[in-house]
């Protein structure tokens, strides 16, 4: 089993702990991960909004260069593998466009068929190995590790790609088979404000804490995703959000890849669980060995 | 909201927006069911941040199909929009309200209506992040917005800065890739390019709504 992966702008530095324990994961499973040479930024909601045309193209420089080496896709981050993968559909149902973008590849002497497929890294683990081959290679128990599974929004909409769209289950059912107990989360498909947090953070602000307040009041001991700018505006604002509601607002955020890893057995500074904004309590430090 | 003196005519300026954004919408695979829309409301009760809005994402389609762009394209709502898609997979009519508000920011920021200076200023950053480097230096994209916006921002922001510092996690230097000139190229060659409008589908939407883009 091999993968090209593509990690993106976020992962490479804010989201680095994301990267680490994703690479390892992968490699502990047995399963290859290829970084694609010379990736580009893939656009991005920002660039979506401003030039579309221009946005496809950009995109299309990477699924053209992926197309080369003929193996999947793997994009971690939420907006990466909706940028992606809408890149994919539009340019497969609107003809005129993908000649557009190839013309615009051209110039570079890129072209794209339209054969790549994008999938993310939780969906690859699920469904390519299996829950249950994963269990059996795990070295460790989640047991008395309670967790809300926070799926966000852009790995499950608009496209309906490999899981529910109002009430996925794919990681419930992962970490539950690995002994971890699910609490009740009826926000795991809200928004977490995306880029709000830096355009609007008034409004952010309260959609991280109606997340936040939801797992905790629910008794989790973390929040696990699947996204870097998730994980930065359930993590990074936590003192913020604390004073500005008036409770406490801290929690342990997990990239699903970095539970995953305790599970397998891999240390700390492998999966950069050392590497958190917010404090990751004594209960997940010594589950993860330490 | 726009006055209307004569019914059934839209003032010049009304046409001439209603236009950019149909040639928006028609980008949009499936951008033609708009006209489709039965008011439920499902979309803003959907939105997690409709509280925040002062035009709700189902006005804005009643608004538009009352002739009055001009109103949308002035509101905070656009802007507000997080992307969650959260009204996109719930519409009963298969409305993709997302990518219409998306529609809509482009008209507003190419006609340069925009209200919000915040996300233009963020959108500007980033275009000149990917064109320079080819990825988002997401140091220097930040320090830009704050600059650009409320450089007060910047001294509240420096203690997460300084967190994401010592975590290792603030990329201080700028990744550059290899291909930097062919993403140029690529990009130049397609801004330069304009996918040819079909009139057919905007005139059907336009008829639909009981308008038609008569200049007075």
């Amino acid at each position: 089993m091999d993968y090209t992966y593509y990690p993106g702008c976020s992962i490479s530095a804010s989201a680095k702990p994301y990267d680490d324990s994703t690479r390892a994961v992968f490699e502990a499973l047995g399963m290859g991960l290829h970084e694609l040479e010379d990736w580009n930024c893939c656009g991005a909601t920002v660039y979506m909004s401003v030039k579309e045309t221009v946005s496809f193209a950009i995109s299309a420089r990477n699924l053209a260069l992926a197309e080369k080496l003929g193996r999947d896709v793997v994009a971690p981050c939420s907006a990466c593998y909706l940028v992606l993968n809408k890149a994919n559909r539009f340019l497969h149902e609107l003809p005129d466009l993908s000649e557009k973008v190839n013309d615009a590849l051209s110039a570079a002497g890129l072209k794209y068929e339209g054969t790549v497929r994008v999938r993310h890294p939780l969906e690859v683990l699920v469904n390519d190995l299996g829950v249950e081959e994963i269990t059996k290679r795990a070295t460790k128990r989640l047991d008395g590790i309670k967790i809300a599974e926070y799926y966000g929004c852009q790995i499950i909409r608009p496209e309906r790609t490999f899981d529910d769209q109002e009430f996925p289950q794919t990681m419930d059912q992962l970490f539950a088979a690995l002994g971890a107990e699910n609490v009740y989360f009826p926000m795991k498909v809200r928004c977490c404000g995306g880029m709000l947090m830096t355009t609007s953070d008034e409004v952010a602000m309260k959609l991280c804490y109606d997340l936040i307040e939801c797992a905790k009041g629910n008794g989790a001991d973390c929040i696990v995703t699947t996204c870097p700018l998730c994980h930065m505006n359930l993590a990074a604002y936590q003192d913020r959000l604390s004073r500005r509601f008036g409770m406490d607002l801290h929690i342990p955020v997990l990239w699903f890849t970095e539970l995953l890893g305790i599970a397998l057995g891999l240390d700390v500074k492998t999966l950069g669980l050392d590497h958190h904004l917010e404090p990751i309590t004594d209960k997940i430090m010594s589950l993860a060995g330490l | 909201m726009a006055e209307i003196e004569t019914p059934g005519v839209l003032p010049k300026r009304e046409s001439e927006l209603r236009e950019a954004f149909l040639e928006q919408v028609d980008i949009v695979p499936g951008g033609e069911k708009l006209r489709k829309c039965i008011q439920c409301g499902t979309c803003t009760g959907s939105c997690p941040v409709s509280y925040a809005m002062d035009l709700s994402p189902r006005e804005v389609i009643a608004r538009f199909r009352a002739g009055d762009i001009e109103s949308i394209l002035k509101s905070r709502t656009i802007w507000i929009c997080a992307s969650c898609y959260a009204c996109t997979v719930r519409c009963p009519q298969d409305i993709k309200i997302t990518d219409l508000l998306y529609a809509l920011k482009r008209v507003s920021m190419e006609k340069k209506i925009r209200r919000s200076r915040s996300v233009y200023a963020l959108s500007d950053a980033f275009v000149r992040s990917v064109k320079m480097f080819g990825r988002n230096w997401e140091l220097a994209l930040l320090t830009e917005f704050y600059l650009r916006t409320n450089p007060l921002n910047l001294i509240k922001m420096a203690p997460l800065g300084l967190r994401m510092l010592r975590a290792k996690r603030l990329g201080i230097w700028p990744e550059r890739i290899k291909g930097r000139g062919d993403l140029k190229k690529i990009i130049e060659r397609a801004e330069q390019i304009e996918r040819p409008q079909e009139r057919v589908a905007v005139r059907a939407v336009t008829d639909e709504v009981g308008y038609e883009a008569i200049q007075p």
